[in-house]
């Protein structure tokens, strides 16, 4: 007998999409929850000591080899993390404004999780051999999007100094608030060049409509530009900038004014407790991973195999999963260099955030976007 | 004569703190593979080094006796007045009876031990001496009471160079046989 719902191409359609999405949501939690314990255990290699070594899972432990494996390289460690946030006592001091002070961290963590949602992470090919993005959705204006809701993060941030009513979270949340501005410019003049460069006339045909034109702002098309030299090497300043600037956006060392911890005890997140806090945590980490994604697609290439050198994995769905693997393996790299550079450089100081992001990176992302467009005007064959 | 540290102006590379960075950066790779200085304590202990005051133990000699003669000056002098002695008698018949005194109950309260060794210093008998025990922990208060068997089963043997109660014993038979002293 004939089920007309549940086998209606809407529900399917629904059904395989809600699917997709809480996989990919739950692949970048848990990667956010392993950011965390990469950081303990990599800031602490460079400290010479060794991270956290002891958690043990009441049962896995006693599994001969795997146990102890798990127990010394900390692998249980983010699920004893994530418990204790979950069951720590939530304690609201009386001084703050309630109403923004529990919401400041779901603005804080919301921007961050949805950008991923036009990520593209991977690439399969359909039944007529053209490629397709592995992507929650494949949007006209990828980019500007993710720029557009990263941006909102700031409320958060500003949200959570100002209800916190305390000195500490008050500074914190300006400073991150005038930072986080600033760079917010370079960082969008600075990947200008990389629209010119993949939406240029001798480009491949784009991967929206068959046959269409391409979408500069499309990340897909975008790393599909790439197949031959990555833009780093090609627009090594642009890429500079925009690291530079990704630093700045994430509030990581050096430009850690937020939360500097040293200066302001937690900067913005001093007044919060177990899960309030835990969103914040994991908003940095969630942010800190969408702005590497977001770098290793516009500079490095996305899961093309190396410039120059094609893909070796075929055009079936092995080769779909070895490109996903391949991006994680380069996002993860990214997020090493993220914690490396954290724990070599100190912290800038305010002045010298402000000096660096109005004075010398605005200037040079402007500088840099106008020679690209004299040399793609003078060489249109590029 | 004051030394005049030559400054040179910084290269254009070196301004924009790059080449910095990147140096930075390798020093903190190469760190990253030397072996952690880190001491994993249950299954590695610190070494004690001679002399470290930690909790205070009765001595037994070579011979297996017991050194303390309950003269309780351990007890006076302990700030925290942590240490309570009852002395006993030795009876008449025992090898040790020129001694005349051996505590009947001595307890050290650890909970209010401080670790100060003015007991070990002051005791004349050598007999309390504050050994390499520093983790001491217990479910009730009492049981952090360390009474006497404790006392001596941390405590262990020393080695006695000097034998006192031998050599008093020695010179008083020597003194009751009529020899000069």
């Amino acid at each position: 007998m004939a089920l007309p719902y549940i086998t209606s191409p809407t529900v399917t359609y629904l059904v395989w999409h809600t699917v997709y999405a809480l996989l990919v949501i739950i692949v970048l939690m848990t990667i956010c929850a392993y950011a965390v314990l990469a950081e303990r255990k990599i800031s602490s290699w460079i400290q010479n000591r060794v991270g956290p070594n002891r958690t043990i899972l009441p049962i896995l432990a006693y599994i001969p080899v795997l146990g102890p494996f798990v127990q010394r390289n900390g692998l249980s460690q983010p699920i004893a993390d994530g418990l204790k946030f979950l069951f720590k006592e939530s304690v609201t001091p009386k001084h703050v404004k309630k109403f923004y002070y529990i919401l400041a961290p779901c603005l804080s963590l919301v921007p961050a999780l949805t950008t991923c949602t036009v990520l593209p992470f991977g690439i399969w090919w359909n039944d007529q051999h053209a490629a397709q993005p592995l992507v929650l959705a494949n949007l006209d204006v990828g980019l500007l999007f993710i720029l557009a809701v990263s941006s909102l993060g700031v409320y958060g941030l500003v949200l959570a100094g100002w209800s916190s009513n305390s000195k500490y979270p008050f500074l914190g949340g300006i400073r991150a608030s005038a930072q986080l501005i600033s760079y917010e410019l370079a960082m969008g003049v600075s990947i200008l060049p990389v629209f010119l460069w993949s939406a240029r006339p001798m480009a491949p045909l784009g991967s929206l409509e068959v046959g269409g034109p391409v979408s500069p702002l499309n990340l897909f098309d975008i790393v599909q530009s790439q197949e031959h030299l990555w833009l780093l090497f090609w627009q090594p300043v642009s890429a500079l900038v925009f690291l530079v600037s990704v630093f700045a956006e994430t509030n990581r060392l050096p430009f850690d004014m937020a939360e500097s911890e040293t200066d302001l005890v937690g900067g913005f997140h001093t007044e919060y407790g177990s899960f309030k806090f835990g969103f914040f945590f994991v908003a940095e980490y969630a942010h800190m991973l969408v702005g590497s994604a977001v770098f290793v697609v516009l500079f490095l290439g996305g899961w093309n195999f190396f410039p120059y050198i094609p893909d070796p994995w075929p055009h079936n769905v092995v080769g779909s999963v070895l490109s996903v693997l391949w991006f994680l393996a380069k996002v993860l790299s990214f997020v090493f260099l993220f914690i490396w550079i954290r724990w070599t450089i100190p912290r800038f100081r305010y002045d010298q955030v402000m000096k660096l992001g109005w004075n010398v990176l605005l200037p040079l992302a402007v500088a840099n976007l106008f020679f690209y467009l004299i040399l793609f005007a003078v060489f249109p064959n590029l | 004569m004051a030394k005049v540290i030559e400054r040179k102006p910084l290269t254009f590379w070196e301004r924009t703190y790059l080449p910095q960075i990147l140096g930075g950066l390798r020093v903190t790779l190469v760190n990253m593979f030397r072996r952690a200085e880190t001491l994993e304590y249950p299954e590695q202990r610190p070494t004690i080094p001679p002399g470290y005051r930690g909790a205070p133990t009765l001595v037994k000699d070579p011979e297996g006796r017991e050194k303390c003669v309950s003269c309780q000056l351990c007890e006076f002098v302990c700030p925290p007045k942590a240490i309570r002695i009852t002395p006993g008698e030795i009876p008449f018949d025992a090898p040790t009876a020129h001694v005349e005194k051996a505590p009947k109950e001595f307890e050290i309260n650890m909970l209010r031990c401080i670790y100060c060794g003015l007991c070990e210093e002051v005791c004349p008998e050598e007999a309390i001496w504050l050994q390499d025990v520093y983790s001491i922990a217990g479910l009730t208060r009492a049981s952090l009471v360390h009474d006497k068997k404790k006392l001596y089963e941390l405590g262990g043997t020393r080695p006695d160079p000097y034998r006192k109660w031998d050599k008093k014993l020695a010179a008083e038979k020597a003194h009751a046989e009529g020899g000069h002293h």
